[in-house]
């Protein structure tokens, strides 16, 4: 597969989507996790839900 | 299951973790067909190899304008059904939106240097995506400064609404006006243009990009939920405090006045 004289706006493109999409991903497995671990501390000083789902449920 | 019963957030949040799984394995393998059917892609006759930067540019530039339509059907489950759900899913998809409409402008640019002879050009098709992904910026900036996501929910709402006036611009804005961006050739009346070699590609990506934004919006919408519910819990957490050194306040004041009492 040969991309000629364009290489440079072809790859850029490809990898400016790939490097965005990535950032993507792990910010919201990032911000997932950090929800994650606060609503973890809140449970173990004693502040939980009405419904008594932990944590552990989601 | 209907919608009804997904405006149980507990309900919801189960759903996605059965879900997810599936829908991020699906847009892996959708992705990888769809990057190796663009790799072997021809090169068209006019644009040569640049035809590949088509396969990312056009779903990333549909998605810019369907995401703001999913914002706007939750924007009216905010303001009208008042559903539970709506105003996170508004919330969740801004984000994701912003991301899409950004690459579809650079891409785009792109495209357009070695194509028209320049990376960029006020017209119609570009100016009007370019103020759709500052409407995408404004309304982050709009939940970010509102600390009661329900008081922001209504705001960000009307202004999505108002900004839906700008799809049908975006999308006409190529037979309005006179413009350096090609007209539509796939979804145009009279069926697509394009040649299948590149068509076929082109819609494995499109439906990949879209699974893409399935997948990270309810992933977006998950971690919404539990950040409210963070939120809540901390409020109780603070109200719990607040109260617990008002009791303490006045034990010490109901104890001096004994002390008082028994002084005189």
């Amino acid at each position: 597969m040969s991309l000629g004289p364009y290489t440079s706006f072809i790859t850029t493109s490809y990898a400016l989507v790939a490097i965005v999409v990535l950032l993507l991903i792990v910010w919201i497995a990032i911000d997932y996790r950090t929800q994650k671990a606060r609503l973890r501390e809140l449970e173990a000083s004693g502040i939980s839900r009405r419904s008594g789902r932990g944590v552990s449920d989601f | 299951m209907t919608l009804l019963d997904l405006a149980n957030p507990s309900r919801f949040l189960s759903l996605t973790a059965r879900v997810l799984p599936w829908l991020a394995a699906a847009t892996a393998i959708l992705l990888a067909i769809g990057l190796y059917q663009s790799a072997m892609a021809p090169d068209d006759y006019q644009q040569g190899a640049t035809v590949k930067i088509m396969f990312i540019h056009v779903p990333n530039a549909w998605l810019s304008m369907f995401v703001w339509g999913v914002m706007s059907v939750a924007s009216l489950g905010t303001l009208v059904w008042r559903h539970p759900l709506a105003d996170v899913a508004a919330k969740a998809a801004a984000p994701i939106g912003a991301a899409f409409t950004f690459l579809a402008l650079v891409t785009g640019s792109l495209w357009g240097r070695p194509m028209w002879g320049t990376y960029w050009e006020w017209d119609a098709r570009l100016t009007s995506v370019l103020v759709l992904f500052l409407m995408y910026l404004g309304l982050i900036a709009l939940w970010r400064a509102v600390d009661d996501p329900s008081r922001a929910a209504r705001a960000a709402a009307v202004l999505t609404l108002v900004g839906a006036i700008n799809i049908p611009i975006i999308k006409f804005s190529v037979d309005w006006w006179n413009t350096l961006h090609q007209g539509a050739s796939v979804l145009r009346m009279g069926g697509p243009t394009m040649d299948r070699s590149f068509l076929i590609p082109l819609l494995i990506m499109a439906v990949a990009f879209s699974l893409l934004f399935v997948t990270l919006h309810l992933a977006a919408m998950r971690n919404e939920i539990l950040r409210r519910r963070v939120r809540s819990l901390q409020m109780m957490q603070a109200s719990r405090i607040a109260f617990s050194s008002e009791v303490g306040t006045g034990s010490r004041e109901e104890n001096a006045s004994k002390e008082i009492g028994a002084a005189e």
